[in-house]
């Protein structure tokens, strides 16, 4: 029994933190969401040259073929420092190309994948506040050469920064995922709160899909494709929840009111107890559901629920209260816990808020 | 990260099954002297303070041995392992750790026997979060103390035989915390007077004792004069492992989905309620955090790594859990939740309602939820001390 990391996943959380520091600090990060493309083709390189790109990917189709517990180490880490690069996204494309994929597709995508050459994201649902297959609605046309895709696929993370969409829809009323090159789309950037988390909108005029690029999909795999995202999601929300309070403790012990350190008054020092009560605890459940990834996945649904269903609301409260406990200079564009907030405001939904994740534990539960 | 056991582990898990197999009978058929042979059982199996070096008849049981020994242990229902819970969980480590060679050979054996229990003299009427303040006073006369002043909410004082005591031995120190000795004290000597306190739940396990003039034998000192608190602070938090504690609650959880299946709500059935089922589904949730939480700081410790105040995480989630799951079953049940043992209106005989006057054990005794939430942002997070 081992419910920690191993040496080698330390030594790697130390260069992920490492990284981040040197190459992708805050100030890193605000500069490049200052352009209308939070992408940095050099950071990506080296992402893919530590090989992060691939972790999880099997070395016969050029990765490291590592587990879900090491790639969790990374995610929590990027997500510490909010770093606005696609890794999340290429990730869970990355799992989808292996889960999905024939043998050809994944020689044909992951190593390129996994050496940082294709970036890839993958766009589920058409509505975006249902997690279910029936919310897969934009549609392909067979004809003679291959499918055909007229409509428009809203709000696709990471869209713009990516080579290629892999993309779900249905052809003859049953599901499937398309690989799509993003430069034969066009793309209508949205402007969400947050924007470490970019997001565009994708048009499809017409565009000609050939049988090659079409992946199979079924009920099964989808729910599975989004309890993969809930899973990343989750992770990268440990991380940023940590530093929010992190920077809120530390305020705190700084901050002189009344003559006082604040962190001496209970209305703050309490709140701080129980920001870190719930991290604890939804951070405790995101490892044990990264390990059922890998070694329990029947358990996954149910663990991965545990680990959302708490951890939506929880991080959105401390999101709100690391602000609120700065005072007014928390409310500051320049001040960075700000951008901590925003993060878990874009995490709450994203693959399941906790109503979807707390129902989706009471009927696994048996109610 | 893996959650194997190796093959001891599991080779012991079998053992405690198989002997609760043969050992354990359905609660309803246990007669009166099953508690008796139970103790002897399980003291002879070796566990009994399974985790204490064999030296002073411990087993030197490892934590994952420990942990799965309690898990079962919970999962069978079975009562514990001795008479004494606070013999077992402090006063006999401390005397391990603080105790003479005398006390050591005079004192444990007879916890681990279950021939003697132990109460706990710490809080007094004007000092119970801010324990290091107590003002009961021992005066060194000759070859004793001289023990005046009074102590309150002492659980099993009734009927225990011992009590180990936190006493002021020096008033005029710098820090509160210097000054106080740990006694032990038979709790038939001679000027202790125990007085009862009835809690709102009805029972009468907790007692304020009044000392007048009693004599201990110096030779009943543990540890040094002056230095009782560290010998007590140590002592408490020695195994802090919350896998029985989770058991049972997943246990109670289960109870409670039950009683959901069986009740109806404005005439429909509540388990089609989104708000009931939400409910339930956060409770699992508080619960499984408390399991992988455990789990975790678990790890630690096997890897040798000391623990800082993370276990009053689990505390201070348990702490509204035994709270909030009685009290939904109340509200599940309308009325009829209110209803006591003896009526026919019960609902599960009466276990819920019983257990929502009953929460005071868990969340007050043992430090409140505001010490755990002090203790975790100064002693965790570095804020600075009220
Ligand atoms: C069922 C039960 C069994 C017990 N058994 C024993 C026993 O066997 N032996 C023994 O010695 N004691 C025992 N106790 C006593 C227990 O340890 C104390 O009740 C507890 O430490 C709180 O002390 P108090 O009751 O004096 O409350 P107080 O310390 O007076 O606290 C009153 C309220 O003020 C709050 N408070 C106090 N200080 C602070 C602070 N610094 N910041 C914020 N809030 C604060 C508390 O949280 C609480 O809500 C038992 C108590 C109970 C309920």
């Amino acid at each position: 029994m081992n419910f920690g990391f191993s040496e080698e996943q330390n030594l790697l959380r130390e260069q992920v933190l490492r990284f981040m520091h040197e190459h992708c600090p805050m100030s890193r990060v605000r500069e490049l969401i200052a352009s209308d493309n939070p992408f940095a083709a050099q950071l990506w390189q080296q992402m893919a040259d530590l090989g992060w790109l691939g972790l999880i990917t099997p070395q016969q189709y050029g990765g490291v073929g590592l587990k879900w517990v090491d790639v969790t180490v990374v995610l929590e880490e990027t997500g510490r420092g909010l770093c606005p690069l696609p890794f999340a996204s290429h990730l869970l494309a990355t799992a989808t190309v292996l889960r999905c994929g024939s043998p050809s597709q994944r020689s044909r995508w992951l190593p390129a994948m996994a050496a940082g050459h294709a970036v890839c994201t993958l766009a589920l649902c058409d509505d975006g506040n249902w997690l279910h297959p029936d919310a897969v609605t934009l549609t392909g046309q067979r004809t003679t050469d291959g499918v055909r895709i007229s409509g428009t696929k809203p709000l696709v993370g990471d869209a713009k920064a990516c080579d290629y969409l892999i993309v779900a829809l249905r052809i003859d009323g049953k599901l499937a995922l398309a690989g799509v090159a993003t430069d034969s789309v066009s793309l209508t950037a949205a402007n969400g709160l947050d924007a470490t988390k970019p997001a565009a909108d994708v048009h499809f005029d017409n565009l000609l899909i050939s049988e090659d690029d079409l992946l199979p999909l079924d009920d099964a795999d989808f729910h599975y494709l989004c309890d993969l995202g809930a899973v990343i999601t989750t992770a990268e929300m440990v991380g940023a929840a940590e530093a929010a309070l992190q920077m809120t403790s530390e305020y705190a012990k700084e901050r002189i009111q009344f003559g006082k350190p604040i962190g001496q008054y209970q209305g703050v020092k309490h709140r701080l107890a129980d920001m870190f009560v719930d991290i604890e605890s939804f951070k405790s459940l995101l490892y044990y559901a990264a390990w059922t990834v890998d070694d329990a996945p029947d358990e996954l649904p149910k663990a991965i629920s545990y680990a959302k269903g708490y951890a939506a609301d929880a991080f959105a409260q401390v999101g709100i209260d690391a602000v609120g406990l700065h005072g007014a200079i928390g409310f500051t564009a320049e001040y960075d816990v700000q951008m901590y907030l925003k993060r878990s405001k874009w995490a709450r939904p994203a693959y399941g808020d906790s109503d979807y994740h707390l129902e989706r534990v009471a009927t696994l539960g048996g109610i | 990260m893996d959650f194997e056991l190796t093959e001891t582990e599991q080779a012991f898990r079998e053992e405690v099954r198989n002997f609760l197999e043969e050992h354990l009978p359905p609660k309803d058929q246990r007669g009166p002297g099953f508690l008796g042979s139970w103790l002897e059982k399980v003291r002879e199996r070796g566990w009994v303070g399974f985790s204490w070096p064999a030296e002073f008849g411990g087993s030197d049981g490892g934590l994952i041995e420990q942990a799965i020994l309690k898990e079962e242990m919970a999962l069978a229902k079975a009562p514990p392992l001795g008479s004494s819970f606070m013999g077992l969980a402090w006063v006999g480590p401390g005397i391990m750790r603080y105790g003479t060679q005398e006390q050591k050979q005079r004192f444990i054996p007879d916890i681990l026997d279950s021939k003697v229990i132990w109460c706990t003299g710490y809080s007094e009427p004007n000092h119970g979060s801010d324990l290091a303040a107590i003002q009961c006073k021992a005066v060194k006369t000759g070859d004793h103390y001289l023990v005046n002043g009074q102590k309150i909410w002492t659980s099993g004082a009734p009927w225990a035989q011992w009590i180990i005591l936190l006493v002021r031995t020096q008033f005029d120190v710098e820090v509160k915390h210097q000054g106080i000795t740990c006694l032990l004290v038979p709790m038939d000597s001679p000027g202790i007077e125990v007085r009862p306190i009835e809690n709102m739940a009805g029972d009468r396990h907790f007692a304020e004792i009044f000392f007048t003039d009693v004599k201990v034998p110096i030779e009943n000192r543990l540890g040094e004069e002056g230095d009782g608190w560290q010998v007590t602070v140590s002592a408490l938090a020695n195994e802090r492992s919350s896998i029985g504690e989770v058991t049972q609650m997943f246990e109670t959880l289960d109870r409670l989905k039950t009683l959901v299946k069986q009740t109806t709500r404005q005439g429909k059935p509540a388990s089609e309620d989104p708000l009931v089922r939400r409910r339930l589904a956060v409770f699992e949730t508080r619960i499984a955090a408390m399991k992988y939480n455990g789990l975790r700081y678990l790890t630690r410790q096997i890897k040798g790594e000391p623990l800082s105040s993370e276990t009053s995480v689990n505390k201070l989630l348990r702490a509204s859990l035994e709270i909030e799951l009685a009290d939904f079953a109340i509200e599940l049940s309308g009325p009829a939740g209110l209803e006591l043992r003896g009526s026919d209106h019960a609902v599960d005989g009466g276990s819920w309602a019983k257990s929502s006057l009953n929460w005071p054990n868990v969340v007050i005794g043992g430090g409140t939820p505001n010490i755990q939430r002090n203790i975790i942002s100064e002693r965790i997070l570095g804020q600075p001390k009220d």
